[in-house]
């Protein structure tokens, strides 16, 4: 199965779509906070009629159009990508994870895509109201298209409503409404539109401090500047909360990410979350370095306490999860590799028997292997240090996205804070640091999704598919073509795209 | 009703449903041709805006029923989904390559600071509507005259040519021939539906040589589309195919198979005949009266023939993605599909697809109801 395995060529694969998927994230949170916040605005404008509300519409709505272009144009790889370089990923689990690509494509990009242009372009073809109800459902589309896509990643989390099917070798759908309604694509899809939301609001904060220290616009970017500060306030809070929940899910399900996202090379009871630290590169989990180097700062009980919901309780690190803690009843990826090669032995001698007509021998090995199934991914393992993620790349990650987490509602306070006391323009200490707080906010954005993927290797599905058995059959000069061919292209068109908008904030609204 | 269907008859549906969706993006490339066409009707700043301006309102609808095409044989037909994409790689990575340059071809192309300048965002949109439709009609091909692929036991992908489907293009053979016959159809279809589209969608007194100019590109390349057309068909009528042989699923190659499929489904012929009948009697309004509707013929004659084109490679057992170098890899809407379970959820989410289609009409309606005009050109959201 595993036959002529090409890890360079695996390893160019990930980078290409963890290439692809970051530049197209660069665009999405935008696209799904700010339809919201063009939506409110849209209705100001439709039930009050005053004009100023629609020139802020207008102008909204045309940075979002030039946004949302660059992010069609780089969201269209990502879902044939799964099938160019992980066609063995594409078979196995087609039949689950295809459903909600094309559910996606059914219920939300049509929406989105035919009410885009009534919003654009529909101010003297359609009514007032019809219009307004378009750009209403361009937001509820684009959410939408969310939705479906996370059901779909989390699944790849916490892969649940499937079994394995030995006669055909793949994961099949059992349950529909397990795999759509799964605690972890509930929490995923919160935790991404909340945030996302939450980088609309710095988006229309940081243009709106930028024009305040300039002088321009003042009204306008006095007003946005409220109603982005409030919400932002409202979804950054949320996303503190529902991150907390994310971790605790990550704790049951993926207790490997945790512990890399921690650096906890050593399970223990009442473990403290890392404030800050450095992380020791050199560390390997079966050796007795010190996993940080230096001084890190520790908050007592605040692992145990997030990863389980209670102070006291125990939380494996990575050497537990790779090695086995029989203190704790948790099963090592060395054990668990064990039982998944009887698993993979089992399954060949049952193609094997059926092909022979022995029903038997047929039967008996299928016995075996429905008692090993569970831990069929692990048989496809080298090693049991394979399931240890990148423990450095995955702990900064983390760590940079907390840390800015729980900047950003600070920043919204003192916005609303000098709004009420009308003395926003004399703080520019605080409008200049305002103007990058988006950029701060893609960090911590894009950092998020470093945590979920990096932090899941070896796993294309999470204890089932490792990522060198999920690729398609391709020479890593192939996947490396592809990869810089993908780097230039958007790498050019992100130029323009800045450079396009940085010209229309220039010009502002009035010349619109 | 949808819980008593058989797994057959799901296998049936999916085909036809993926296939509707296909045809409707075939009719919806009028968009790609009418860019395509850009450079050869639009001569001033104003003709070429016009254009774009009406296009660039229906581009998003063309793209995602492409994407929705993929999503659905994803779904649906995995095997095909993996076999293809992963075998067939490079064929698809140009093509979603051309689809990458589309938004951005629109939406930037008269903005301030774009960088590159108008010449190159319409150079994308050209590139996306002549060699994206010219290979996705050359992948199309493939599913009558094969590919080179093999299966692994586990249903993993090797492709044996080392071009990675672009061979279906560039390897001299007759099966390019008839692959690239296939694009060129499509490129020249499209950009006569194009230019019916135009015809439609634009307040063309303002411009009266734009409508002269258009009317003679749906006539020049509505010739151009026939020869490659009757080429196709006279393949069609003497060409072996892939066929199912016997009840194990056996796949063996059949003379005459393509032929022996339509008369096994007379109904085939009929969607053809009434497509072809449809396609010319939207070309003879544009090009020999002065009507503008010749876009509704035109449009429903591709979806009829596009039907037929996606359904006679997959219903009367045949093997709708053929393998040249083994046979028996070759897929079929038996082997390929995804399970009863999964394509019989899929089901109840199509009970959607009609009120999807609703929308869409009433707003293609409500939008297009008063044509383009110049001063629409000048509006602040205008491309």
């Amino acid at each position: 199965m595993i036959e002529n395995l090409d890890l360079s060529m695996v390893n160019w694969a990930r980078a290409q779509f963890a290439l692809t998927a970051m530049y197209h994230w660069l665009f999405v949170p935008l696209t799904l906070g700010i339809t919201w916040i063009i939506a409110f605005y849209h209705t100001i404008y439709v039930t009050t009629g005053n004009e100023e509300w629609k020139r802020l519409t207008k102008f909204w709505m045309k940075l979002f159009g030039i946004n949302f272009a660059i992010g069609v144009a780089t969201g269209i790889i990502l879902e044939f990508q799964f099938g160019t370089n992980w066609s063995n990923y594409s078979w196995m689990v087609g039949d689950i994870f295809g459903a909600p690509l094309a559910i996606e494509g059914i219920i939300a990009f049509f929406l989105e895509a035919t009410f885009f242009a009534v919003m654009f372009f529909g101010w003297n073809r359609v009514s007032k109201g019809f219009h307004l109800f378009a750009t209403w459902m361009v937001a509820v589309g684009s959410n939408l298209s969310a939705v479906w896509i996370l059901v779909a990643n989390a699944w790849m989390q916490y892969p649940v409503g499937q079994a394995f099917n030995p006669e055909t070798a793949r994961f099949e759908m059992q349950n529909f409404a397990e795999v759509a309604f799964s605690p972890y694509a509930v929490n995923k899809f919160v935790h991404a539109t909340s945030s996302s939301m939450l980088m609309a609001a710095l988006f229309v904060l940081s243009i709106s401090s930028w024009y305040l220290l300039r002088g321009r616009h003042v009204v306008m970017a006095k007003r946005s500047i409220v109603v982005a500060a409030t919400l932002g306030l409202f979804a950054s809070v949320f996303t503190i909360f529902n991150g907390d929940e994310s971790a605790y899910q990550i704790a049951q399900v993926q207790p490997m990410k945790l512990a890399a996202f921690e650096g906890l090379y050593e399970g223990r009871t009442n473990a403290g979350l890392v404030a800050a630290g450095i992380v020791n590169r050199n560390k390997k989990v079966y050796d007795t370095q010190e996993p940080f180097i230096g001084f890190n700062l520790h908050i007592p009980g605040a692992l145990s306490l997030m990863a389980n919901r209670s102070l006291g309780s125990f939380v494996p690190g990575m050497k537990d999860l790779v090695y086995g803690n029989a203190e704790h009843n948790i099963l090592g990826a060395a054990q668990k590799m064990e039982r998944g090669k009887k698993a993979v032995a089992s399954l060949e001698a049952y193609k094997t028997a059926k092909k022979t007509g022995d029903q038997a021998a047929a039967a008996a090995q299928l016995v075996t292997f429905n008692e090993y199934k569970e831990f069929l991914g692990y048989g496809y393992l080298q090693k049991p240090e394979e399931e240890v993620p990148p423990v450095a790349l995955t702990f900064n990650a983390f760590h940079v996205m907390v840390g800015l987490g729980a900047l950003f509602p600070l920043i919204f306070i003192g916005y609303l804070h000098f709004s009420r006391k009308g003395t926003l323009t004399e703080k520019k200490w605080l409008l200049g640091f305002g103007t990058i707080t988006y950029i701060l906010g893609m960090i911590a954005s894009q950092a998020g999704w470093v945590v979920a993927e990096v932090g899941r290797q070896p796993w294309s599905i999470q204890g089932l598919l490792p990522v060198s058995v999920a690729r398609t059959n391709l020479t890593a000069g192939t996947v490396q073509t592809t990869f810089f061919m993908f780097l230039i292209l958007f790498t050019l068109l992100l130029i323009a795209e800045i450079s396009i908008m940085a010209k229309q904030i220039s010009i502002g609204p009035e010349e619109n | 009703m949808i819980e008593h269907l058989d797994y057959t008859t799901l296998q049936h549906l999916w085909w036809l449903l993926c296939s509707v969706v296909g045809a409707l993006f075939l009719f919806l490339t009028f968009v790609q041709g009418g860019q395509s066409l850009l450079w050869q009707v639009a001569k001033t700043p104003t003709e070429k805006d016009l254009v774009i301006n009406s296009l660039g309102r229906k581009w998003e609808l063309t793209f995602t029923t492409l994407v929705l095409f993929g999503g659905a044989l994803f779904a649906s037909f995995p095997k095909f989904y993996s076999t293809s994409f992963g075998g067939a790689f490079w064929v698809w990575i140009l093509i979603l390559f051309t689809f990458i340059l589309q938004p951005v071809g629109y939406e930037y192309r008269k903005k301030s600071w774009n960088i590159f300048g108008s010449l190159v965002y319409e150079g994308f949109l050209f590139i996306n509507g002549a060699i994206g439709i010219l290979l996705i009609g050359a992948a199309v091909g493939t599913f009558y005259t094969g590919s080179h692929f093999q299966l692994s036991e586990s249903n993993f992908v090797t492709w044996t040519h080392p071009f990675r489907g672009l061979e279906a293009a560039l390897s001299p053979s007759i099966s390019s021939i008839f692959n690239i016959s296939m694009g060129l159809f499509l490129v020249f279809n499209a950009r006569t539906l194009g230019s019916m589209y135009l015809v439609n969608n634009l307040e063309l007194s303002e411009v009266p040589e734009m409508d002269t100019r258009l009317r003679k590109a749906c006539w020049q390349n509505f010739l151009c589309s026939l020869p490659f057309l009757l080429l196709i068909l006279g393949s069609l009528l003497f060409m072996r195919g892939f066929g199912i042989v016997d009840e194990q699923g056996t796949i063996g190659i059949v003379s005459f198979k393509y032929l022996r499929n339509l008369l096994a489904n007379p109904w085939l012929i009929a969607l053809l005949a009434a497509g072809l009948v449809l396609v010319v009697a939207g070309v003879w309004k544009i090009t020999k009266t002065t009507e503008t509707g010749g876009i509704w013929y035109g449009g429903l004659g591709t979806v009829l023939v596009g039907l037929t084109v996606l359904l006679l490679p997959a219903y009367n057992m045949t093997a709708f993605y053929p393998s040249k170098v083994d046979l028996q890899s070759s897929l079929t809407i038996y082997n390929a599909s995804s399970s009863p379970y999964t394509l019989k959820i899929m089901t109840y989410v199509a009970l959607c697809i009609p009120f999807v289609l609703a929308y869409v009409a009433y707003v293609w309606w409500a939008m297009n109801r008063n044509k383009i005009k110049i001063e629409d050109t000048g509006d602040h959201a205008a491309y």
